[in-house]
């Protein structure tokens, strides 16, 4: 129990254990995470964190267990969980030929209404101001990223699945990305993080996940 | 949470399939492109004897037609797995199946549609009769959707796969056999003057059924190739 658990579980992980081909990745995987808290999932490469976030987020089936959202199974809510998860993965998920704009207006518009003027600040928020109409191909890996925080700031989603969010950024980036995690917990959102490096978000509201 | 109908979510995927398309017109195209030059070279390649072309037309047309969208199915779901986008459709609240049916909607009308308004001409250069015509477009226009589902539904099972291609065409012809057999007998009566309103019922027919399973098929298969 730490210091911000106030409250049920929102999420909650059960023996979730999984495999790829004959390699057993994790087994007996269970967590809880309550409003306000950030899961930092840690370990070598190639332990299967990134494979855990896509079992959580219920892209993958797990071989057993169960993951569950607000008492209520994942894999039976689909349409409820999503609603209020945002996922980061690795790759950006953008499309090469739409505009950071483009792009974010139809990622957002599947799933909240959002005026153009909030995904404006959200890019503004992440320092994409002059890049909003620049097709994604042009920018930077850096600033792809960004455009992917961005989406995560204006989701509205509870609950932020960030797989290596520090990847390519620099400094003032990754700074931006502890400020934008600091904020959601005190919204009493919810974090699983995966990342090597540590990250500067306070002590108090993080449980850490050790693979492998 | 609330989040947006389904009516919007079809017209957002629709709507950007539609722009990514005319961003890259050229590689639209390309479907259409093989259906003309394919049915254009026949009458150069044979003699042009307006009998022998007469003859042909209708399987030349219809066969043509269907490797046409099955070039094009290769290409539906591939870029969309490949930059990721495909796994932010998986995760949204709306249902995959209406997403993936926005997309071959969108398929249909860059690939599919052109080809039922190209027919015309294709059809005067193979000496198709001016009464047939109607009627093969008809026909296209209700064979057309068909190939397009069922090679998203083959395509979105095949995506994972590294050389997919030659696989996809194995599964999408056994499946569509039906649609070249009563499309080639539609043009084939009219161009002898008989009616052809049975077959259109069965083409009409299997077009529903297309609609009301491809989605969950390719819903399903796309769940799988993206575990």
């Amino acid at each position: 129990m730490t210091a911000a658990g106030n409250g049920a579980a929102l999420l909650e992980g059960k023996g979730l254990e999984l495999w790829r081909g004959e390699r057993r990745l994790f087994t007996g995987v269970s967590f809880e995470l309550r409003a306000g808290e950030l899961l930092h999932i840690v370990g070598p490469n190639g332990c299967g964190k990134t494979s855990l976030l896509r079992v959580l987020c219920g892209l993958t089936l797990p071989e057993t267990g169960d993951v569950y959202w607000c008492s209520k199974k994942v894999s039976r809510n689909r349409a409820d969980f999503h609603a209020s998860t945002c996922y980061l993965g690795h790759r950006e998920s953008l499309k090469a030929d739409l505009t950071a704009e483009e792009n974010l207006v139809f990622q957002l518009g599947l799933r909240c209404w959002l005026s153009s003027a909030d995904i404006h600040a959200a890019l503004d928020k992440v320092g994409l101001t002059k890049q909003r109409s620049v097709p994604a191909r042009s920018l930077s890996a850096g600033q792809k990223r960004r455009v992917s925080l961005a989406r995560a700031l204006a989701s509205g989603a509870r609950l932020w699945i960030l797989d290596e969010p520090y990847t390519n950024l620099d400094v003032a980036g990754r700074e931006l990305v502890d400020q934008m995690m600091s904020e959601h917990l005190e919204r009493d959102g919810l974090i699983l993080l995966v990342a090597h490096q540590a990250h500067g978000v306070a002590a108090g509201v993080m449980r850490r996940l050790e693979l492998g | 949470m609330e989040w947006p109908g389904l009516g919007t979510a079809f017209w957002l995927q629709l709507t950007r399939d539609l722009r990514l398309a005319f961003r890259h017109i050229g590689q639209a195209a390309n479907p259409l492109m093989f259906f003309v030059m394919v049915t254009t070279l026949f009458p150069l390649a044979l003699s042009p004897a307006p009998e022998l072309l007469m003859a042909i037309a209708p399987g030349v047309i219809w066969v043509s037609a269907l490797l046409a969208s099955l070039l094009a199915a290769e290409s539906l779901f591939r870029q969309d797995i490949e930059d990721g986008t495909m796994e932010q459709l998986a995760l949204s609240p709306q249902p995959l199946s209406l997403l993936l049916l926005a997309k071959t909607a969108s398929h249909w009308l860059m690939t599919g549609l052109p080809l039922v308004l190209m027919a015309p001409i294709v059809g005067h250069a193979l000496f198709l009769p001016a009464e047939a015509v109607p009627a093969t477009m008809l026909a296209l226009l209700l064979a057309t959707p068909v190939l397009s589902l069922a090679g998203a539904v083959m395509a979105a099972l095949t995506v994972g796969l590294r050389r997919g291609g030659g696989l996809l065409s194995l599964l999408i012809l056994p499946i569509v056999m039906p649609v070249l057999i009563f499309g080639a007998r539609a043009t084939d009566m009219s161009m002898q003057g008989l009616d052809v309103s049975g077959v259109m019922y069965l083409l009409a027919a299997v077009l529903l059924l297309a609609v009301s399973l491809a989605p969950a098929g390719m819903s399903a298969a796309m769940r799988i190739s993206l575990d």
